[in-house]
């Protein structure tokens, strides 16, 4: 941003300050830091909005309680863990609750065992896999391609989130076919659309585009493609080339 | 032709790279070993073109004489991105990508989106009693149109044409009346986040009510035509079999499941746009075969029928967006000479009286709501089973990744297990039975 008389990181810091301290003390997990407004990023902006500087956090970790049978399930979930020798603070990253809503971001080195223990617990029992939907969050270094599953419950009808994360330059992950194998499909059209590499999937490949297709489409980086089109005497810029409001 | 080498393909290095091709192979080998082997052992492709795949479904089934000895599907001819456009687009125009996923069944896509997006911005407790009966209206018409469908084509497929036509017809008078309410017979975008896009028109209710009548006398029709007809019994009964465990594990959900006698259904389970206070049943058979799933179908479509008559006695007057001025739209919807766009009224107020009226509206069309951090997952009770919705918001005014858990994609998964083994005629049946539209499936 060099249009910015102020300098860039001044008016940043001082954003910062003046926020409200975060209810849970966890300030969340930082995507990205957006700056400016319009899509503009060479300096070319006169709306004075080009020092505008956001901070993107998803919400962060949840202290207890949970409320309802959140932590219910957690307790079951955590105890479940340590009678297989494992620290639930090794597998279980983080907890969070946001919107009604119970996540676990799991480790994706303990992804199965946490899977089979979610399907096989009597207590937990979350026996229906509703597939894995990949994120893409090129801003958050290390952690940028993000797997989510929902596990449902239908035995004590309950519905919860896993979440793990694997960086660009590893982009494995374990796959959980031969727990959920309703799984199959799905891992591979996250494969399909993020590049994530799911270890041991009995056939990883592409599934939704053509076999022999280049690059990962729903990466962010990947663009959306279009051309200009003429209407009523003005051209219009491609869906991804228009003014955007982030 | 080398008599040496056993290389798959001829390789040539040219002055523009490596040139592979395939002379010089050990085709003839190859074709030798086919011609010496005495079973009729061979691959069939049926489709993407073909009538009876219910759409672009390419079936790769490798067949000993008459029997299917493996089933693989070939997806993704009819993928056009949909998920990956909506992160160009502002969160209202999201509903108009998505309605086009399942073209069977709009208004759920439609439903499940905006419920993600109301909990994203914590506005579901706001959306008005008006707008959850009339989504409530819509997607109980939708099912009974998705299960004629499915009924319809099903029985196409096996030669019994009356059993379209008949299913045809009545879905043309549900059409009827998406075009009264919507103004489209299907890609509508009439669920908006918040609401709905415009009430409903006067006669809807007369209208409604004229249906309903008509569909107590057509629905029993299909039990006089099939339910009972040995050949449609003969042709369905123990075809496509996937019992409870089969189901759990390929995570098929909807008829299917409830094919194998477990009574899940999200709209009792986990309701959402007040079904907890609507009077249905949930009905399961315990065949966990084709015929069943056409029994559930038949029987789903008997307690949309009770639904939307219970909707239709709920209709009060009201409003149907919700009051937030800064996530509603702010213009009522009117038909003028150039088809549907903004009132007149409403022109005059922001272009003659009201300046900041003209902002707002400016503001709101074009650069849309901004809404909060975070995701979520909504899911609705589709006619296929669940449609689930991961919505993941940064903040912006467009969506930063909306994923579509789709039930035809889960359920056509479960094809190869109810094929393999059986006949090649079955695997029609199968298919059928599960009900895969592929504009859902590929997305």
């Amino acid at each position: 941003m060099t249009g910015n008389g102020n300098g860039p990181h001044a008016p940043n810091e001082r954003a910062e300050e003046s926020l409200p301290a975060q209810q849970s003390g966890d300030p969340g997990e930082v995507i990205d830091v957006r700056r400016g407004m319009f899509g503009s990023r060479n300096g070319g902006d006169t709306s004075g909005y080009g020092g505008l500087v956001r901070t993107v956090r998803l919400p962060g970790a949840t202290p207890r309680p949970y409320g309802g049978w959140f932590d219910e399930v957690a307790d079951e979930f955590e105890g479940a863990l340590e009678e297989q020798g494992l620290d639930p603070a090794h597998v279980i990253e983080r907890t969070v609750v946001d919107r009604g809503e119970l996540t676990f971001h799991i480790a994706r080195e303990h992804l199965a065992t946490a899977a089979r223990t979610l399907r096989d617990d009597p207590a937990l029992r979350f026996e229906l896999c509703t597939g894995v939907s990949g994120v893409h969050y090129p801003g958050d270094k290390g952690r940028e391609l993000h797997a989510v599953y929902h596990l449902r419950s239908i035995t004590h009808n309950r519905l919860i989130r896993m979440e793990v994360s694997a960086p660009d330059a590893d982009p494995h992950v374990p796959s959980i076919v031969d727990i959920y194998p309703t799984n199959d499909w799905h891992e591979r059209e996250t494969y399909d659309f993020f590049g994530l590499i799911f270890d041991g999937h009995p056939a990883l490949t592409r599934i939704i585009m053509p076999d022999d297709w280049q690059g990962f489409p729903q990466r962010k980086d990947y663009p959306l493609g279009g051309i200009p089109v003429e209407y009523k005497g003005a051209q219009i810029p491609a869906p991804d080339q228009r003014r955007s409001y982030t | 032709m080398s008599s040496t080498t056993h290389a798959p393909a001829g390789i040539r290095e040219t002055t523009e790279g490596t040139v592979y091709d395939v002379t010089g192979g050990d085709w003839d080998e190859l074709a030798a070993h086919a011609a010496k082997s005495d079973d009729e052992r061979i691959i069939v492709n049926m489709g993407p073109q073909h009538p009876s795949t219910h759409g672009v479904l390419r079936l790769i089934l490798e067949i000993d004489g008459e029997t299917v000895t493996e089933a693989r599907c070939g997806i993704g001819y009819l993928h056009t991105g949909i998920e990956k456009n909506l992160e160009y687009r502002t969160w209202t125009q999201g509903t108009t990508f998505v309605t086009r996923m399942d073209y069977l069944t709009p208004f759920f896509n439609e439903t499940a989106y905006c419920l993600a997006v109301e909990r994203l911005l914590g506005i579901e407790n706001e959306v008005p009693d008006r707008a959850n009966v009339i989504r409530v209206l819509l997607m109980e018409l939708n099912r009974l149109s998705s299960h004629l469908v499915a009924i319809a084509t099903g029985g196409m497929e096996l030669g019994a044409t009356t059993v379209m036509i008949f299913g045809f017809r009545d879905r043309e008078l549900i059409l009827d009346l998406y075009e009264l309410i919507t103004g489209l017979r299907m890609n509508h975008a009439y669920i908006r986040p918040g609401g709905l896009s415009q009430d409903i028109p006067p006669g809807t209710v007369d209208a409604l009510r004229e249906f309903l009548k008509k569909m107590h006398k057509n629905l029993p029709e299909y039990d006089a035509l099939a339910t009972g007809n040995p050949v449609f019994k003969a042709r369905l009964k123990d075809i496509g079999y996937l019992d409870l465990a089969g189901c759990m594990a390929l995570g098929a959900t909807g008829p299917i499941l409830r094919s194998a006698g477990l009574p899940h259904d999200l709209r009792k389970a986990q309701p959402y746009c007040g079904y907890e206070t609507y009077d249905f049943d949930v009905p399961t058979v315990d065949t966990c075969d084709s015929y069943g799933r056409f029994l559930v179908r038949l029987e789903e479509m008997r307690q949309s029928l009770r639904i939307i008559e219970q909707c239709v006695d709920r209709l009060e007057p009201g409003p149907v967006m919700v009051a937030d001025k800064k996530i509603a739209w702010p213009a009522q919807l009117a038909l003028g000479p150039d088809g549907l766009g903004n009132s007149l009224d409403h022109i005059k107020n922001i272009m003659g009286t009201s300046m900041e009226a003209l902002i707002h509206h400016f503001k709101l069309v074009t650069e849309g709501f901004r809404v909060p951090p975070g995701e979520t997952y909504a899911a609705v009770e589709s006619p296929k089973g669940e449609l689930g919705v991961h919505a993941v918001s940064d903040g912006g005014t467009r969506p930063y990744r909306v994923h579509f858990r789709d039930p035809s994609f889960t359920n056509l998964q479960s094809m190869a297990a109810m094929c393999e083994g059986g006949m090649v005629a079955d695997v029609i049946v199968a298919v059928a039975s599960i009900d895969p539209v592929m504009g859902g499936v590929d997305r």
